[in-house]
């Protein structure tokens, strides 16, 4: 299986060298052998949690593909699996993980949850969606996606981590990637970047009788 | 229950006793005794001290919008079993304040930050009123009727917009900050530090030692999550250490905290049932179970035998699975890592792929009805029920038993460590296999038996030492006691109909208040539900045993070392669906 | 004696190791019953199903995300058995569900067919009120479980066109469920024919 992935198919190899030699580009398996140990965090936020662990116990056994070590550091992690719903008191947490995390750094969003808030969503203390602060690149749906479901979204980002090249990939640019801005706790969430945004909305005349803005629901 | 219902004696002897203070609460449908909050105090003594009520279950509070009235509704149990005594105290809205029962219960003391961080009620006296589930500074008391979040749409669900002019649309699209956010009026954003935890640092300096009542050098505060391998999700304890000793200690919750009371209250009675599996999600068909019998109970209908039978099987494989994960994950905080666990998964995997069959999802089952269950449960599944009850579990906990429980480093490591007195544990209203660990033979099914359990043949497990090994042991008993009911169940179980009257979508539940409970895998799982006879229930509350559990861990954790703090907490077994909500 | 449970401890897992290799040996897979399958009941050995290759049979009752079932109308045009009743909408737990009833051009009456028919993914839980509570049969829980993205602004809201599913995927998924249906509508049909 290997070779055939590792192949390069534009250099033709004589039938009877195939088993014992590949010719590849140095994109290729950077590659190959990135997204074949992409090492996740362990790190969980809700009922998700809980499928992700099963995802790497032995029924659906996350070793096959090279992901079977959980690093609960940041520092060692490649691929962080957004289990659950984000509620706004953790998001700072999470947002520092990430910074944390070295790059290359992946973000699955496994779930209703962490993919556009979930069931949970009208919530007062629920963040619409992980994306909002951190970059995602694979979402999986369901509630709770099964192990199945989340090892379709492992493969589904090995796909993505197979088609990048070196040159345009963000880290390996020069000069330092910028952290993302840490949200901040105040009366609720706050981004840094929106400062300037919720000064001119608080600050808008009132002919609005209450701040909280109903939706666009006139009746 | 109308006027004319003979009152209950406990209540009688009360207000024979208090006559100025204690009235009777006659509102239809309701019960229990309405305290004048002054004499709170005393009423409750009397109860407790006289009257044998020493363990109290839940302290929660309503919010009788548009009357302005703020209640305090306490649940009251002898730890012997029987029914409760229900108290209630009234309050006005504008800063309501009630005095603390946590001095007389410690047991009270998260659940009263709860009702403050929601309701916005103060307890006098209480030891260290802050937020829990939430974080100070939070604009508004959230659970208030009047109070409404960024994406409110309607106070009740069915919302309007969908149907028949619905636009697949994003809600929070539509906001300004293209976020689920608001602000107060002329707001600064500068101004706010962004520091939350001040407060809480604060409360670990104080609750020292009167003589060191600055952290000294010697003593360093160490945090332990909210991301932490072994705290069981985004669970954080703030530690203070001296060495590795632990002197103090405070559970820091609410970083899972997801509305779900705001949110019950704003969905129809049936709706709440599949948002019931997010609570412990460990054990979904616990949850079913309670939140169904709460309001069954309130509608007054009886669910029929089969539907019983399976329910209880249902629940019983679900504390099966539950427990054996439990085992296997506190073997991992020892450090055995993942082999047990592995194999405890393995277990839970067979008895997911039941729930699975009859229920459509794996964790999420929503299986339970009001009056019955989903969906029958068909021969080829009882047939595997059967396998696995017969043959395969009673091997797999055998086996377990043999790896774990004459282990040296197990025995070592658990042993005397996290300690729990019988008296602490109820006083501490400790629940579940941590108050059995402690010899408090209290099971609700036991206790104040609902569905069929009264005519099952099972043992309350009890061990007298509650240590951390103890609590091991008695999940192990629990699942062999299991193994038993489910038994009996497979052989009795009978046929017929599944579910009494016909499915329906609009249940009518008459006006009233309930309080439900069932022996979920981690402890009394209560629910309190309050109905003013419309769609929707006017008061959701989950008394939920993790959430509780968590209030003895600083006693359980004080004077051992760091490294048992986690085996401590593992021990507890929480789940943090339920801690925070 | 001390050690002694670390031995046992590391007999069992030995055990284990060599039943893998055991039960695996000899075993053609395919042709045992479902319960002595790997990572069923009866397996004594290896657990693992080896996804992607082979999938874990998902159960008939297994429910991910619902859909519209259709049949095949002329040229080619999808009949939706979907009413535009509004229930689903109703029941929808976290009202992901959003329906536009179709009206008639001319006279602005509505008819008893979407218009648009969205459900937000990102909102749903699987719950399956909807398929459990449609009077028609109309909306289905849909089996497939591989619905991995790079994106969701675009995606992760269904319509109709999404959601649609020809009726005998419907009988593939359900054979229990759709086998019952059909037979609840032969007995109704003869007995508004003998009416
Ligand atoms: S998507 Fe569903 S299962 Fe996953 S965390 Fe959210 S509510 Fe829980
Ligand atoms: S309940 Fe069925 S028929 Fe009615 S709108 Fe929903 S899918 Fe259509
Ligand atoms: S499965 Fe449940 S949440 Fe999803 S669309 Fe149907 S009713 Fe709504």
């Amino acid at each position: 299986m290997a070779e055939n992935d590792l192949n390069n198919p534009e250099i033709d190899i004589p039938d009877e060298l195939k088993q014992q030699i590949a010719v590849t580009t140095l994109d290729r398996i950077y590659n190959w052998s990135r997204s074949n140990s992409l090492w996740p965090m362990m790190f969980g936020l809700a009922c998700c949690a809980i499928e992700m662990i099963c995802t790497a116990a032995s029924r659906y056994d996350l070793s096959r593909f090279g992901m079977e070590v959980m690093r609960p550091s940041p520092r060692q992690a490649d691929v962080m699996i957004v289990s659950g719903t984000v509620t706004k008191k953790m998001v700072p947490q999470i947002v520092r993980l990430y910074n944390q995390m070295s790059e290359p750094k992946y973000v699955i969003a496994m779930g209703a949850c962490a993919s556009g808030g979930g069931p949970f969503k009208e919530g007062y203390n629920v963040v619409p969606g992980v994306d909002k602060f951190i970059p995602v690149d694979v979402y999986v749906a369901g509630c709770p996606p099964t192990p199945q479901a989340l090892l379709h979204g492992l493969i589904t980002l090995q796909k993505k981590i197979e088609g990048e090249h070196i040159p345009d990939t963000r880290w390996y640019k020069k000069g330092e990637v910028e952290a993302l801005p840490i949200p901040i706790l105040g009366p609720d969430l706050m981004d840094p970047r929106h400062f300037e945004l919720i000064r001119e909305e608080t600050h808008k005349p009132l002919p609005v009788v209450d701040v909280i803005i109903e939706g666009g629901e006139t009746a | 229950m109308s006027e004319q219902t003979a009152i209950h004696p406990l209540y009688a002897q009360l207000i024979s006793k208090f006559p100025d203070s204690v009235v009777r609460d006659d509102r239809a449908g309701f019960n229990g005794v309405v305290v004048q909050p002054l004499n709170l105090l005393e009423v409750v003594k009397e109860l407790r001290d006289s009257l044998g009520y020493d363990y109290l279950s839940s302290v929660t509070a309503a919010d009788d919008f548009p009357e302005e009235r703020l209640e305090v509704i306490y649940h009251l149990f002898k730890s012997v079993g029987g029914a409760p005594a229900v108290i209630k105290v009234f309050l006005g809205r504008e800063e309501p304040v009630v005095p603390s029962l946590t001095p007389m219960y410690p047991g009270a003391e998260l659940q009263e930050r709860e009702v403050w961080d929601l309701y916005g009620i103060r307890f006098a006296n209480h030891p260290d009123l802050r937020r829990i589930l939430l974080w100070e500074g939070f604009q508004g008391f959230p659970l208030r009727k009047d109070w409404k979040e960024p994406l409110y749409e309607e106070d009740v669900k069915p919302f309007k917009s969908r149907w028949p002019e619905g636009k697949g649309e994003r809600k929070e699209l539509l906001n300004p900050y293209k976020d689920n956010v608001q602000y107060p009026r002329e707001f600064e954003p500068s101004t706010v530090s962004g520091d939350v935890d001040q407060a809480m640092y604060k409360s670990l300096e104080y609750s020292d030692d009167p003589n060191s009542r600055v952290i000294k050098t010697d003593q360093l505060v160490v945090n332990l999550g909210p991301q932490h391998p072994s705290t069981h999700g985004v669970f954080r304890m703030a530690v203070v250490l001296e060495g590795e000793t632990i002197v103090n200690l405070k559970p820091v919750v609410g970083y899972l905290h997801r509305n779900h009371e705001k949110i019950g209250e704003r969905n129809t009675w049936l709706q709440n049932m599949p948002y019931t599996d997010r609570l412990d999600y460990l054990a979904p068909m616990s949850n079913n179970f309670g939140y169904a019998i709460t309001v069954e109970k309130l509608m007054g209908i009886v669910p029929t035998e089969r539907a019983e039978y399976i329910r209880v099987m249902m629940a019983e494989l679900t504390r099966i699975a539950s427990h054996t994960m439990t085992t296997g994950f506190l073997l991992n905080d020892l450090g055995a890592y993942f082999t047990p666990a592995l194999y405890a998964l393995e277990e839970r995997e067979l008895i997911l792929d039941v729930f699975e069959e009859v229920a459509g999802s794996r964790m999420m089952v929503n299986y339970f009805r009001f009056g019955g269950v989903v969906r029958d449960v068909s021969p080829e599944v009882l047939k595997k029920i059967k396998h696995l009850v017969y043959n395969r579990l009673p091997r797999k906990i055998d086996e377990l038993d043999k790896y774990i429980s004459a282990n040296e480093i197990v025995r070592t490591r658990c042993e005397g460590v996290g300690v729990l007195t019988a008296d602490d544990a109820i006083a501490f209203s400790t629940t579940g296999p941590n108050l059995r660990a402690s010899g408090v033979p209290y099971d609700i099914r036991r206790a104040d038996p609902y569905s069929i359990y009264e005519s099952l043949d099972f043992d309350v497990c009890t061990h007298d030492h509650g240590d951390v090994y103890d609590r091991y042991r008695v999940r192990i008993d629990e699942i062999r006691q299991s193994i038993r009911i489910l038994k009996q169940v497979l052989d009795r179980i009978p046929e017929g109909p599944i579910m009494a009257g016909k499915p329906q979508y609009a249940t009518k539940v008459p006006a009233g208040e309930a309080y439900g409970r069932v022996e979920g895998p981690r402890g009394e799982l209560g629910f309190y539900v309050v109905s003013d006879g419309k769609p929707n229930p006017k008061r959701y509350h989950v008394r939920a045993p993790s959430f509780i559990n968590l209030t003895s861990l600083a006693q359980m954790c004080k004077g051992a070392k760091v490294a048992d703090a986690v085996t401590i907490l593992g021990a507890v077994d929480i789940v943090l669906g339920e801690v925070d909500r | 004696m001390n050690g002694f449970g670390i031995l046992k401890g590391l007999w069992i897992t030995l055990r284990h190791f060599f039943d893998t290799y055991l039960s695996e040996f000899g075993r053609n897979r395919k042709k045992l019953p479902l319960d002595d399958q790997r990572g069923m009941v009866n397996s004594p050995g290896l657990f693992t199903i080896q996804y992607p290759e082979e999938v874990l049979a998902a159960p008939e009752e297994f429910r991910v995300i619902p859909f519209l079932v259709y049949e095949a109308g002329d040229y080619d045009q999808r009949k939706y058995r979907c009413t535009s009743c509004g229930i689903c909408a109703k029941v929808c737990p976290t009202q992901c569900i959003y329906i536009t009833r179709k009206k008639d051009a001319e006279t602005g009456k509505p008819i008893p067919s979407p218009e648009e028919f969205y459900i937000d993914t990102d909102k749903c839980m699987n719950c399956g009120f909807c398929a459990e509570f449609c009077p028609f049969d109309a909306i289905k829980m849909n089996h497939d479980f591989e619905l991995a993205t790079y994106e969701r602004g675009e995606t992760h809201i269904f319509n109709k066109e999404k959601l649609g599913k020809p009726v005998e995927y419907y009988a593939k998924i359900r054979p229990v469920n759709y086998a019952l249906e059909v037979a609840e509508k032969a007995e109704k049909a003869e007995k508004s024919t003998a009416a």
